[in-house]
Order: C-alpha cells, then structure tokens, then sequence
C-alpha cells in the first residue's frame, strides 16, 4: 500500500481546487481580462459572457429558475452579512425579530449579534442531541414579528443536515422569508431551492473544488420577491446588492465547478458515503469508547465528527501529524473552550475535548482511509496507555464520581 | 500550533511513563486538573529511606504541551530530595520547553501535580509515624 502524505482530510475547511476548474479559469487572467461591466468593447463584453455563463452555471446547482437570483459575493461570509442584515433592515418595518439555530456558523450568529445591538429580538433555537433541529420548536418561535429564519443546511462541524424541506413549509406557512447558509451543502448533498422552499442561499466556491475569494447568494425573485438592503455600496454591480468590479476569473472556476458538481452529484455522494462508512467501520472494529457527535444518517456523505474518549483531541492530532483533520478540542482553539457545537448537542466537556473532524473528499482514496485507521488506530491507544483516566477506567472507577481539581 | 523541538521531543518520547502501586507508604500519588478542562495529569514519587526521589512515574490526559510538562517534571524530581523537588516552579518548565504563552496553563498543572505527589507522600508519612 502506497499512500502520498500528508493526507488531506479536512474538507470541511476548504478543498483542493478540481485541475479542471483550474484550466477554465488561467485564461480569464491574462488573456480574457476585460471588466465585465464594460459594455462598450469587446474585451468587456467577454468577460460578461463568461460570467453570465457562470451564473447559470450556479442557478443551475441550486435549482435557481433564474440566473438573475444569483448575486456574486466574496464568499459565504459576506452572503450571510448580506443576507441576514440585508433582510433585517429591508423588512424592519414588518417586523423586529429574528429566529436562528446554536449551532449556525459564527457569520450567521455574530451578524444577528450585530443586529440584536441595533434593536432587534432573536432567538437562537436550540438543537436536540442528534444536532437537529426541534420543528416544534421552531414553529413555537415564530411570532407575527418574525422576518426571517436563518438555518444551515450542513453544519460545518458536525455535518448534520437540517430538515430544510420542513423548515421551508413552516416558514412559507407564516409568510417568513428563509436564509439557508448552504456553504457546507453544496457539493456535499444534492440541494434544490425550489423544492425546499429557500426564500435566500449562501454558498461559496473553496467548498466545492473551487478558488477561495468568491461566493454567491441565492435571492428568490418570485413567490416572494426578496429584497435586501445592500451593504457595499459603489458602482451599483449585482442590480445594486453587492457593488464591486466583478472578480471574473474566480467567477468563471465558481461556475466551473458548480458545474462539476451537477453533473457528478449521485456517484460523488455515493463514493463519498462508501469511505467515510469504511472509516467509521475500521476505527468501531478496533477502538472501544468511541463515540459519533450528530445524527447517524442525516449528514453529509464526507463528514464524520468522532470522540475518542479519554484521549485529548489536540494530543491525538499531534500524533496524525502526517493526517490533516480537525479538532473540537479546547487545546485547538485560542479561546481554550471547546467546541459550541459539541456543548450545544450537549456533549459533555470531557468528550467535546476529544472529538476529531474527519471531511472526506473528492481527492480521498480507499487507501487514505486505511491508513488513517491504523494511524488513528495506533496513536488513541498510545495515549491511552498513557491516560489516567484510560486507568481508571480499567480499574472500574466511574470518573464522575471522582472529586477533579479543575482548574 | 508550532511545538517546540523539545516539546515534540516529549511527546514522541515520553519519560517514565506508568505507574508505582500507589498503597506503598514509600510512593507519593499526586492527581491533579479535571477531564472537563481537558487536562489530568496523575505524578508519581518513590522516596528512598534517604529522603531522596529514587523514582517517578506519570500519565496524562492532556495536550502535547500538558504531556511533555508532566514527562519533563518526572525527569527533573527524580534524584532530588522533597525539599529539592518542592522548590519546582513552573516557570521553570515553561523556559525549558519553550511553552507558548497559551499553554502556560500546562507547566503550572505539572507544577501542582508535583506538590500534591509530595503531599500525599508527606501525609503517609505522619500516618504512618
């Protein structure tokens, strides 16, 4: 068995740029270099070319019915600022509060912090063990004050999807637009805004085999017609959401590998499944106390969010140091908490320390896998030879009974 | 996070790491921080009739920093008297491995995991007296 190291497994991060998406967007550099906006040369009007030609490309992805619904940004955080402050402030007359999950990525959750300084109530709803959300819950929050509900559609951390076709119906129901942040999804899970009621869609190209620097926002313009209050203002680019000279070679890659993703969906998410069942399978078949954080089948073929108790998280990625993954650990982190993620899913502090990110990916082989087993394999139980409480354990002391000097 | 070589060096190799039956009225066990912080660390001394550390084992539930603290730690109390290996600081750990200031937290677990060894010896020493 050869296998090239260091392996990359930490898709949820970012990926590796597809060769091919590489090759469409070189020329777009030196060769095809016009502004887009410049309407009154050839060299413009090429460059718009290839971006009208991305934008179907990626209302085609999402199941857009208009590339006109497309809004190009810099990335998935800016699409969730636009989205989320950009609904608040269009519909503040209709109303002053806002729903959100835990659980959502910090550019969701500190925009609504953001917002909360302004005025506006929000209730950031819990999820349930499994990582999901309560749509009992969710229906209890919404008041007739309520604008938008802001959901992920994959969670970064734990790859959870959330029922968004659900979700979308009891939105629709009381007339509340929703914000899906679908930075993990795309690529990831087949995804079509119409089907699911999605109102407005953050997604960005450094997921999906794509260049970082460029994202895009989904704004429905029929039933309803959303309208957000741009926050970049200038030039009036994107029918006034979102000024700024169009970056067209990264547009043009987006496009791309959008693109690939459409036309590959079923064998990529099924070859994505088979490794990442052959890792959870390989470790269960060799390590005692470990331990799945989300839902078991409601997640994202790639990802799996791993505790191995008793072994510290940062300890044991220093042991893979030849495996690129993630940690939930505090030690990883320069806040020194753990993961919310993991405390919102009520995963206790001592496991949270413990928990590795595996994000599997287009570029991952059988192989990796199997080498990142026996690795993982070999160093959990390294350390846990090394474990005070691995001994306890052993010696059959219930940890929780044991009187800590935390610190 | 860049470890130092020395850092790694402990972690890859760690020194005496086990443990000593912990009811002989020779050996000190010292047990310190919590799973929930993410660090434990559990120090060991074997004190010889001469009052002299003649041995010193660890585990640790830790990070690489908190792993190498405690092996680091083993290493310098052994060979040294009680009244020696009180006299630890963590700043001295912190110097030796070059710690990061983040991981400052590490070298005064191990700090306190050697004085709670050494109490736990002094205790069953007056039990015993």
């Amino acid at each position: 068995m050869t296998v090239k190291l260091p392996i990359y497994m930490d898709n949820h991060a970012t990926t590796r740029v597809d060769p091919r998406v590489v090759d469409k967007m070189v020329p777009y550099f030196s060769e095809i270099y016009g502004n887009a906006a410049s309407k009154t040369h050839a060299f413009g009007r090429q460059a718009e070319e290839a971006v009208d030609h991305a934008r179907k490309q990626l209302a085609k992805a999402i199941g857009a019915s208009s590339d006109k619904e497309i809004v190009i940004t810099s990335g998935a955080t800016e699409s969730d600022n636009l989205a989320i402050k950009g609904a608040a402030h269009m519909y503040r007359e209709k109303g002053d509060h806002l729903i959100t999950v835990c659980t959502e990525h910090k550019a969701v959750l500190d925009s609504h912090h953001a917002l909360e300084k302004e005025g506006f109530r929000v209730t950031f709803l819990p999820v349930k063990t499994d990582g999901l959300v309560d749509l009992a819950q969710l229906e209890a929050a919404m008041t007739d004050q309520t604008i938008l509900v802001s959901i992920m559609a994959v969670n970064n951390e734990i790859g959870v999807v959330q029922p968004l076709a659900e979700i979308g119906k009891l939105c629709k129901k009381r007339g509340i637009l929703f914000f899906c942040d679908a930075a993990q999804a795309i690529g990831k899970i087949p995804l079509n805004v119409e089907e699911l009621g999605i109102d407005i869609l953050a997604f960005t190209a450094h997921k999906l085999y794509g260049p970082k620097g460029i994202g895009a926002l989904y704004v429905r313009r029929k039933n309803p017609r959303v309208r957000l209050e741009a926050q970049m203002h200038g030039g009036g680019h994107e029918r006034g959401l979102r000024s700024g000279t169009l970056a067209v070679p990264l547009i043009v890659a987006f496009g791309e590998a959008a693109e690939l993703i459409t036309t590959n969906q079923a064998e990529e998410t099924g070859r994505l499944l088979a490794l990442r069942e052959r890792l959870w399978a390989g470790l269960n078949a060799k390590l005692q106390h470990i331990y799945l954080n989300g839902h078991a089948t409601e997640r994202a073929p790639g990802s799996l969010n791993v505790s191995f108790a008793y072994v510290e998280g940062e300890s044991l990625l220093m042991g893979i140091s030849d495996i690129a993954v993630s940690s939930g650990s505090a030690c990883t982190s320069s806040s020194l908490e753990p993961s919310y993620v993991l405390k919102a899913l009520g995963v206790d502090d001592e496991l949270a320390h413990t928990s590795i990110r595996f994000g599997i990916g287009r570029f991952n082989t059988e192989e990796e896998i199997d080498y990142t087993i026996a690795r993982v394999v070999d160093v959990v139980s390294r350390l846990r030879e090394m474990s005070p409480l691995w001994e306890m354990v052993q010696e059959g002391i219930d940890l929780r009974t044991v009187n800590w000097t935390g610190h | 996070m860049a470890y130092s070589e020395k850092v790694l060096d402990h972690y890859n190799n760690p020194r005496n790491v086990g443990a000593l039956p912990k009811d002989d009225p020779t050996v000190g066990t010292g047990v310190v921080g919590a799973p929930e912080c993410g660090d434990v660390m559990k120090l060991q001394i074997k004190v010889g009739a001469n009052g002299v550390i003649e041995d010193a084992r660890f585990k640790t539930f830790g990070c690489g920093s908190a792993i190498a603290s405690s092996s680091l730690a083993t290493e310098w109390v052994k060979g040294k008297t009680l009244a020696e290996a009180a006299a630890i600081r963590n700043t001295d750990i912190v110097q030796e491995l070059n710690l990061p200031p983040i991981k400052i937290h590490c070298s005064v677990l191990a700090e306190d995991a050697i004085r709670a060894a050494l109490a736990d010896f002094a205790a069953k020493q007056e039990k015993n007296a």
